[in-house]
């Protein structure tokens, strides 16, 4: 149906997109056989021909931002003054960094009491146990403090970035033409790969835990921008016109009714809010950040297993703890008192909060493991972990197996599928993507296709942007192995299927940094492990959607289905997955974005392709060079997402699920 | 109703839909029909409405859904402003007002009830309750004692710090009643208020809404879809067809005289017997002076019936509450009536 449609309203205005891609595809083809008397501009962009376009960005930043509008003099004010005092502040408080108000540390058994205290009033006593018992692990494996660093600068970035989304939200929703500017920049910063945002950060606010601050909030602003203009938008009509009835001004408007009925969506923001500032404040290690992702990387540079695997379990803790609490407060809605309830039932939770804070804090002065866990007087088992997880991986079987997955992929896939992308002629490499693009998703981001990648062509990044490229298709189609199978097993269950969405849920609010553990744990330092971390990483999503998708499918049609004498394998085949298919799709482009980020990542691992390049400049000032290597990420990125969202939306409107 | 006195006059009014009203509105001749408009690429939520609503009166404003009842009403109250024509309100072109006029307007006049309630989900009923009163700055403890009497008023006594969530549809509405009636508004609108109750809360819900209405005597413009609804409430009914007004009169006059052949259709399945009044029925008494007991002219035909199938007399008098004769009722064309002939 849809590609009827499609095709009807494309042949009004001349050939089908069908026809196109398919022009497009031959021609490709043939200019890649005919490579070997292809002159050399037409294989690769002769060097000569790249514009600097590194240079016009330094120029564009060094002379124009820098020191002519002096906007560095702006942004290095504000970081070395609100924001530094606010993170000193934090620190002070949570770490006991000296700096005022010379309070802190506040002593763990404390902060553990009231996260119990807050978990309970969010969430009943599950949650108290996950949020008392996430602190009490942090502190007697002895990470209090670098678990406590990460936690004083998302204290900070979090809300900072909330109130920045909301202010831009709000203000997109109130005018269209804000809105249509702000729209394209978002899906570019989402596309950014995170080091772009880390040297900008560097330059103007400062080295350090400022700049890995402001990285962190930059990068968490643009889902609380759409959450908010999107729940703003649903308010229900008839809520708006009691509003105006009731002689609201604008101001009442916006803070009494629009602002309180958009509840649920604005928390929800919050929730990607904090979720985003803590994937993100790990990752600032990279420009050095203290605080757990420092260790890690530390830890996982020396090879030391065990404490890598420690705080793996810190940060997962502390994701999961976080993503529960906030989305228990999503659903969390007031509730009234019985008339006659005395004042201090009604505030129970707090005046509790209160009390535990206050007792732990006066027995913290006594007992000294209330205050803080010693050197000597941790659980951790690094060691023994490590020595285990060696041993394990030494055990011959287990070397056998990885050894020869290893060998496998490398001499018989990756290697081979790498070389083969390498060797196809640039032109013909942009006609294939742009084939594609045509084929699946119509004219439109086509188009958008062919100029994205010819500005790749053009950066001068060629060959390592098509490297990042064959990580990602690699990966992702690996991925596709595991997770439709997996997805399409689970989702004939009911228990089963909530099990697993429960599952991936969870691995989608770990910090990406957590998936190249296992990985390094398997295969050690090559390429390999990068694949198999973004095959991980990518494998939830696609099983995710894939359950989604099925189990979405309207009871009716299958009950129609199963009527008309279909087995299961033909109810499948023929109902479920092609009803299942737009949501799949979403999936699958959330894959493919997530590969895009983690490839960048491991790049920490020893990759050769955009992210290698990408971490270097973070070592110096090259901020043209770090912007272009960053914008032919997002160039690919994009590509894709507009082909595949733009099928599936055409898909879905022809199915008529939208 | 020339004799109450005026309260919204709505003159002329348009409402077009579409990317450029006004423009189109000017490039028409005046004889297109709803669906000429549609295919220009515009929607007639109004089309040239005339009506007069009078102090104290209900009028029913009543049509399929999509005829432009809703936007009619938002017309009034402009929550939509018209395309073309004027609307006065007591006198005042709301469509003059500035929006601290309109404001101010609202704050002290007008009330409206929702179909699907409209409530704010994160107040208390009592919270919600007094929101206008909140809005217009009246202080904290005003408010509280003004909410209650209402909350009193529509009978949810005990239940004013529930949240919207934790009451029944019924309740829901009672509390967008009182919420409607908190500023004791002279003008209150209700758009489909018990369309989205099930019928019988619908029921109980429209003998509270009489009860409420013997008591306050607001002008009222109601909403509705359910004929016999409208029927049930209306001092005048207004029925609505894509975006113009078909027919506007009393409920008896709609059922014997049905304007078009839309209103036909419409009261083509109602059992008349029930709707029209004998004092409607009769002609003028002209000098005569029939004998024997009078009926009431203020009883329905279907109330006179076992009367006009036992009673002998060609001719019935008819007497006015104060028992004064009014007119004649014609026994056969009551039965007529009553037998569904007429």
């Amino acid at each position: 149906m849809a590609d009827v449609t499609a095709d009807i309203e494309d042949t009004k205005n001349g050939l089908s997109s069908t026809r196109v891609a398919q022009i497009l595809l031959v021609a490709a083809v043939l200019l890649a056989a005919a490579r070997p008397v292809l002159p050399e501009f037409m294989i690769r962009v002769p060097e000569a021909w790249i514009p600097p376009f590194a240079q016009w960005l330094d120029y564009f930043f060094n002379v124009i931002v820098i020191e002519k509008l002096k906007i560095a003099v702006l942004t290095r004010w504000f970081a070395e003054g609100p924001l530094e005092f606010m993170l000193n502040t934090m620190a002070n408080l949570l770490e006991g960094k000296r700096r005022w108000p010379f309070l802190g540390p506040v002593p763990w058994t404390a902060v553990a009491a009231v996260a119990a205290v807050v978990g309970y009033y969010l969430g009943g006593w599950r949650m108290a146990a996950l949020a008392g018992g996430t602190f009490i692990w942090t502190a007697l494996i002895g990470q209090w403090k670098i678990a406590m660093q990460t936690m004083s600068v998302l204290s900070v970035a979090a809300p900072l970035a909330f109130f920045t989304g909301l202010l831009l939200g709000i203000t997109a929703w109130k005018w269209e033409l804000v809105n249509r500017i702000i729209k394209p920049v978002l899906s570019v910063l989402q596309t950014l790969p995170f080091f772009t945002y880390l040297l900008p950060a560097v330059i103007f606010f400062k080295v350090g835990p400022t700049a890995g601050a402001v990285a962190t909030i930059v990068y968490a602003i643009p889902p609380m921008i759409l959450m908010t203009t999107l729940g703003l938008k649903k308010v229900s009509p008839e809520v708006v016109e009691a509003g105006k009835m009731a002689g609201c001004t604008r101001w009442q408007m916006l803070t009494r009714v629009y602002l309180p009925a958009a509840r649920t969506e604005i928390l929800v923001g919050v929730n990607q809010v904090i979720m985003l500032c803590l994937a993100m404040v790990v990752l600032t290690a990279f420009i050095g950040m203290p605080g757990l992702g420092a260790k890690l990387l530390a830890m996982m540079g020396s090879f030391k297993l065990g404490r890598s695997f420690e705080i793996g379990v810190t940060i997962v803790l502390l994701a999961v703890m976080l993503d529960r609490l906030s989305k228990a407060w999503v659903v969390k809605l007031p509730e009234h008192h019985e008339k006659g309830t005395p004042w201090w039932k009604e505030h129970v939770v707090l005046l509790t909060a209160i009390g535990a804070f206050v007792v732990f804090l006066a027995l913290a002065q006594f007992v000294q493991v209330f205050d803080h866990i010693g050197r000597k007087q941790d659980f951790s088992r690094g060691k023994e972990i490590d020595t285990a997880i060696k041993g394990f991986l030494a055990i011959d079987t287990v070397q056998a197996f990885t050894g020869w997955w290893r060998w496998f992929l490398n001499v018989w896939i990756l290697i081979p599928f790498r070389n083969g992308l390498l060797w196809i002629p640039t032109p013909a490499f942009i006609l294939g993507i742009v084939a594609f693009s045509c084929w699946l998703g119509g004219k439109r981001p086509a188009i958008y296709a062919a100029l994205f990648f010819s500005l790749v062509a053009l950066s001068g990044w060629w060959d390592r942007s098509v490297i990042t490229l064959y990580a990602v298709i690699s990966a992702v189609i690996l991925s596709m192995f595991i997770g439709l199978p997996l997805g399409i097993l689970a989702s004939r269950n009911e228990r089963w299927s909530r099990r697993i969405l429960l599952a991936c849920d969870t691995a989608q609010t770990f910090p990406s940094f957590i998936y190249l553990i296992p990985a390094i744990m398997l295969f050690g330092v090559n390429d390999v492990a990068v694949i198999f971390s973004i095959v991980i990483f990518t494998t939830v999503p696609l099983t995710r959607y894939t359950i989604e998708g099925l189990r979405t499918v309207p009871p009716e049609m299958t009950e129609a289905a199963d009527m008309s004498g279909a087995t299961k394998r033909q109810k499948l085949l023929t109902v479920q997955l092609p009803l299942a298919l737009p949501t799949m799709a979403v999936g699958f482009n959330q894959a493919i974005m997530f590969a895009f980020f983690m490839v960048i990542i491991a790049a920490f691992i020893g990759t050769q392709d955009l992210g290698q390049e990408l971490q270097r400049t973070l070592a110096g000032t090259d901020l043209g060079k770090n912007f272009v290597l960053g914008i032919c990420v997002s160039l690919m990125a994009l590509s894709f997402d507009l082909t595949i969202l733009s099928w599936a939306e055409r898909r879905k409107r022809a199915l008529g699920l939208a | 109703m020339s004799d109450r006195e005026t309260v919204i006059s709505c003159r002329n009014a348009w409402k077009l839909f579409g990317d450029n009203p006004k423009k189109f509105f000017a490039s028409m001749s005046g004889s297109e029909s709803f669906d000429d408009i549609r295919r220009a690429g515009y929607i007639a939520g109004v089309r040239d409405v005339s009506v007069d609503v009078g102090r104290g009166e209900m009028l029913v404003i009543m049509g399929l859904s999509g005829s432009g009842k809703s936007t009619l009403v938002r017309c009034f109250s402009r929550l939509h402003d018209i395309t073309t024509g004027t609307i006065t309100v007591e006198g005042d072109d709301i469509g003059a007002m500035s929006e601290r006029e309109l404001i101010a307007l609202r704050r002290s006049k007008m009330g409206m009830v929702f179909q699907s309630f409209g409530l704010l989900p994160h107040r208390t009923v009592l919270d919600n309750i007094a929101f206008p009163l909140e809005m217009r700055g009246q202080d904290r403890h005003d408010r509280r004692k003004r909410a209650m009497e209402v909350i009193e008023l529509v009978g949810l006594s005990g239940r004013e710090d529930y949240f919207p969530r934790e009451l029944s549809g019924g309740q829901q509405q009672r509390v967008g009643i009182a919420r409607s009636l908190a500023i004791e508004p002279d003008i209150w609108f209700l758009d489909e208020p018990f369309s989205a109750l099930d019928p019988l809360i619908r029921r109980e819900m429209q003998d509270e809404f009489l009860r409420l209405q013997q008591m306050l005597s607001k002008t009222i413009v109601f909403i509705t879809h359910d004929f016999d609804e409208a029927l049930r409430l209306a001092d005048r009914i207004a029925i609505m067809k894509d975006g113009a007004i078909e027919q506007c009169d009393t409920p008896d006059q709609i059922v014997l005289n049905p304007a078009t052949p839309y209103v036909r259709k419409f009261t083509e399945d109602i059992e008349k017997s029930r709707v029209v009044h004998a004092g409607v029925l009769s002609r003028p008494l002209n000098g005569a002076a029939p004998e024997g007991e009078p009926v009431q002219a203020s009883a329905t035909i279907q109330q006179l019936a076992r009367q006009l199938v036992n009673d002998a007399r060609e001719d019935l008098p008819v007497a006015d509450a104060d028992g004064a004769l009014v007119g004649v009722l014609n026994r056969q064309q009551a039965l007529d009536v009553l037998l569904g002939d007429a």
